[in-house]
């Protein structure tokens, strides 16, 4: 699998990455040499193999619905960029 | 003092030769002369670790001491300090200053050792040679020319430099394993859920597991007895009873049975390694152990089917880094969207960038059952093949790198080369069984580590047939020279 600059500008914007325009050829060599690295899997015949997403196959763990955390507001935005009145700020989103 | 071990330091602050603050003053001196040479800490926190020795002195004095109370030690940048810079060696997180104690930051702090700092590391834990890290490179103390491994780098060349006497690590793909061996050291993966992941930055998280690095098997121990346990906030932490790690290290090897995968025995691996791994097998037989040959036939398969389920997890763990709530965002953003793709541009590393990009093409739509299904799929295989040699054998053991360390800047620019040095480690990480590295010699005045891989839950196996080899050898002893 050889991806294109293209697919790279297409897969950087998925991923909300800016990648410098300099960049992308470095990244469609890279990407597409581990690509063709990854592609040794379709040497082995996995028909009917079970997909395996936990190493012990546990369930997630379920808990009773009662409060555990307090609310800490002021100590986790005093670490954010930007902040008022407790919002975080953005950039305007609707004109 | 910086000689001794983990055990030797807790006895003799317990027979109070001498105090925690000492021993912390003299550690947080050894940093300060000689770390520059290494650049294996991010943060030295030499004014919190000083008031908790002080703290240790008063509960050893009171008597409330536990075993390892006042021995100092350093934690991986990778978990979360409360009040302290936790930067996971990114610019991402070069201003973040954690809100909250990772658990096991909390279970060390609760047992009284001191924290000398954060350790350097590979970006996010993306690396095999601590050469990703915002920090800069760390050093290997055998030859400062070249790499301590990683991502865990900071740590394995801290403890084997004698800066901290143990330190913590975490390993998705061999990351606790392989600068351990590169760097003289034991290092041990636990079970994957058994020591939790609460407040340890997320790269895969079906992987990711913590686990401690020390100078022997014994402070090992002494260090999972803090870290492991269930943890209501992990929800993969594993509920099972608390268990003495400690308990078994003295049993005799006799009638052990030692599975020799002959897939990890194959081209590819360098004549010095081979030959001290060998040397080891022979030694274990004189220890009375059995050694069989087993096979793991898909284990070949191992690093293909990591470079897509770890990329896949690390592109959605880090979708969180925004620039929005905390860590770096680019100046003047346009719009919302600016505001997110050149923070994360400019925040993440190109390895990081890499492989979110990977995973993001790994998930994206048309193209999830070629990579990421299949790769599940062989997943499952690799850990049929571990299923099916421990109905044969007690534990597997085979290189744990196919190198000694290699030269700083040997293999930045061939991203998949750099893979390769983990070929023998990411097979453990699928399967989610523990593994450890020792020492077990040296080729070319640089150390060769042996792995020990285990059924699950099987640490305590592990670390007793790992002490008893080290009762019969002195490798773990060796202090590269230039940092006594």
């Amino acid at each position: 699998m050889s991806l294109s600059n293209e697919d790279v500008r297409k897969i950087a914007h998925l991923a909300r990455l800016a990648v410098r325009e300099e960049d992308i050829e470095g990244y469609a060599h890279s990407l597409s040499d581990i690509l063709a690295f990854v592609e040794q899997m379709s040497q082995v015949d996995t028909e009917g193999v079970l997909p395996m997403a936990h190493p012990q196959d546990a369930a997630q763990r379920l808990r009773a619905d009662v409060v555990g955390e307090t609310n800490q507001r002021e100590r986790h935005q005093a670490i954010a960029p930007a902040v008022e009145a407790g919002l975080y700020l953005v950039p305007k989103v609707i004109e | 003092m910086h000689d001794k071990t983990l055990a030797e330091l807790a006895a003799a602050l317990a027979k109070r030769e001498v105090s925690s603050v000492e021993l912390t003053t003299h550690f947080l001196g050894r940093i300060e002369r000689l770390d520059p040479q290494l650049n294996s800490f991010v943060t030295v926190t030499a004014e919190q670790a000083l008031a908790a020795a002080a703290d240790a002195d008063a509960r050893i004095v009171r008597g409330e001491a536990g075993p390892l109370t006042g021995v100092p030690m350093a934690q991986k940048d990778i978990f979360c300090t409360d009040g302290v810079k936790t930067s996971c060696g990114s610019k991402m997180l070069d201003n973040f200053v954690a809100p909250y104690d990772a658990t096991v930051v909390e279970r060390f702090k609760a047992a009284g050792l001191p924290m000398l700092g954060k350790t350097n590391m590979d970006e996010f834990a993306m690396g095999s040679s601590n050469e990703t890290s915002f920090y800069g490179p760390v050093k290997n103390p055998w030859d400062t020319t070249r790499v301590p491994g990683g991502s865990s780098g900071g740590s394995a060349a801290a403890v084997a430099a004698r800066l901290a006497p143990a330190a913590t690590g975490t390993d998705t793909g061999g990351s606790i394993r392989q600068p351990a061996a590169l760097c003289n050291l034991t290092g041990l993966k636990p079970t994957y859920g058994r020591v939790s992941r609460w407040g340890m930055i997320a790269f895969a998280s079906s992987l990711d597991q913590g686990g401690p690095m020390a100078q022997n098997a014994a402070d090992c121990a002494l260090l999972l007895n803090v870290m492991a346990g269930f943890d209501p906030k992990d929800s993969t932490s594993i509920e099972r009873p608390d268990e003495d790690f400690t308990a078994h290290l003295n049993q005799p090897l006799k009638g052990l049975k030692i599975g020799l995968p002959k897939e990890f025995f194959g081209a590819g691996m360098d004549a010095g390694v081979a030959k001290a791994v060998d040397e080891a097998i022979a030694q274990y037989r004189a220890l009375g152990a059995e050694t069989v040959e087993v096979s793991l036939p898909n284990s070949g398969l191992s690093v293909p089917a990591y470079y897509v389920v770890a990329p896949a997890e690390c592109s959605s763990n880090l979708a969180r880094f925004d620039g929005v709530r905390y860590g770096y965002r680019c100046e003047k953003p346009k719009d919302l969207m600016d505001l997110y793709t050149r923070s994360r541009g400019e925040g993440f590393g190109a390895e990081v960038k890499r492989r979110i990009m990977i995973g993001t093409y790994a998930l994206s739509a048309g193209y999830f059952d070629a990579y990421y299904l299949k790769a599940q799929q062989i997943r499952r295989l690799i850990a049929d093949d571990f299923k099916r040699a421990f109905e044969q054998v007690d534990v597997i053991l085979g290189p744990t790198s196919p190198t000694t360390a290699f030269r700083l800047g040997e293999k930045t620019d061939d991203p998949v080369t750099m893979y390769l040095s983990d070929i023998y480690t990411i097979a453990v990480n699928l399967a989610g069984l523990p593994g450890m590295s020792l020492p077990a010699g040296f080729a070319d005045g640089l150390p060769v580590g042996m792995q020990l891989i285990g059924n699950y839950f099987d640490e305590a196996r592990l670390l007793n047939v790992a002490h008893q080899y080290q009762l019969a050898t002195d490798w773990h002893r060796r202090m590269p020279g230039g940092f006594e």
